[in-house]
């Protein structure tokens, strides 16, 4: 009954009105899946460096959740 | 209509031979077809290499636009077809010359690929991220606010005031340690409770808050791979946890393909 309590739930395979949030999406796609060597592939460090200039992007561009939704 | 073509890869299965999933739309707008490979079918969709190849595709990424739409289609197609047969995802940007340079490849990585499948088939994916609770939100007792000073309201401004004003800040920060302790202890149980009630568990890097847009100090960032048809138990353990414990916030995502479970050993990247 504590106001404290939230247990949100989302459902990442549910229409497009539910959307998935793309923080979520990012952790599984950038760093999930199975690696397999391609001709064009990203590498483990690629993916680092990918993550790591979002977030220096994302910094500047808060309001991305704002325009997508 | 460039002629440089190259093959984008969703995810592998072994369900779907000659499947006609052109109905499925995939990344920049494609249609997804199935190609053979090792003797597994891998979902693939054709793709521009102006746009795909190896120097578009590092420039591309760090367009978050561009990011988000590719990322949110590669999800779509593999959430779709996961509900028709079970999908082993690859990762994000996976593209070949060819079907049959893609071929070579996995022909090489066979068995690995069919463990993996084996190991996800018939599981899903459930996120759950636990925040701190903010203290202004947390029970009194939990809160520790320092009761007002007693003593010295004659000399408010004086010597008596500032010393009064940094004892009280001592206690501020002292009592915010002690409730990320708190929440730092909580969410290693919660996981070690989530993760008994899964076949399999990870941990992620905790989110930055520019990219959530929650600024809440975020003491857990998991995935938990769960027998498909136990959605509803999991979800109780989830339910029964959050009500344990009043120190942290706790979010549920999920179902999600088992993208955290493909590689064997998360040590072993």
């Amino acid at each position: 009954m504590s106001p404290t309590r939230e247990l949100a739930t989302a459902e990442p395979t549910g229409p497009p009105a539910q959307r998935i949030a793309l923080v979520d999406l990012l952790d599984r796609v950038l760093a999930g899946g199975v690696v397999i060597t391609g001709e064009i592939t990203l590498s483990m460090a690629d993916v680092e460096l990918v993550t790591i200039s979002l977030r220096a992007l994302l910094a500047s561009v808060s309001t991305l959740a704002e325009e997508t939704t | 209509m460039s002629d440089e073509r190259g093959v984008w890869a969703y995810g592998i299965t072994q369900d779907a031979t000659g499947a006609n999933l052109s109905w499925l739309v995939g990344v920049a707008g494609a249609q997804v077809r199935t190609a053979t490979a090792g003797g597994m079918t891998v979902l693939v969709s054709d793709v521009d290499l102006a746009e795909f190849g190896e120097v578009a595709l590092r420039r591309n990424l760090e367009d978050l636009g561009w990011l988000e739409g590719v990322a949110r289609a590669h999800h779509e197609v593999i959430a779709v077809a996961s509900r028709m047969f079970p999908v082993l995802p690859t990762r994000l940007a996976t593209v070949y010359g060819s079907d049959e340079s893609m071929a070579a490849v996995f022909d090489g990585r066979r068995e690995e690929l069919l463990a993996a499948m084996r190991r996800v088939g018939g599981r899903v994916e459930w996120g759950v991220k636990a925040y701190a609770v903010p203290e202004s939100r947390q029970p009194e007792a939990v809160r520790q606010e320092p009761a007002a000073e007693g003593g010295a309201p004659a000399d408010a401004g004086g010597r008596g005031a500032g010393l009064a004003y940094l004892k009280r800040r001592k206690e501020q920060l002292s009592a915010r340690a002690e409730s990320q302790r708190s929440a730092a202890a909580g969410a290693h149980a919660v996981h070690g409770h989530l993760a008994a009630h899964a076949a399999g568990a990870r941990l992620h890097p905790p989110q930055s808050p520019q990219l959530s847009g929650d600024h809440r100090p975020m003491m857990l960032n998991a995935a938990y791979l769960v027998d498909a048809n136990d959605g509803t138990g999991f979800a109780s353990e989830v339910a029964a946890v959050a009500e344990a414990h009043p120190e942290l916030d706790l979010n549920l995502t999920g179902p999600w393909p088992p993208y955290s479970f493909t590689a064997e050993d998360e040590g072993a990247g």
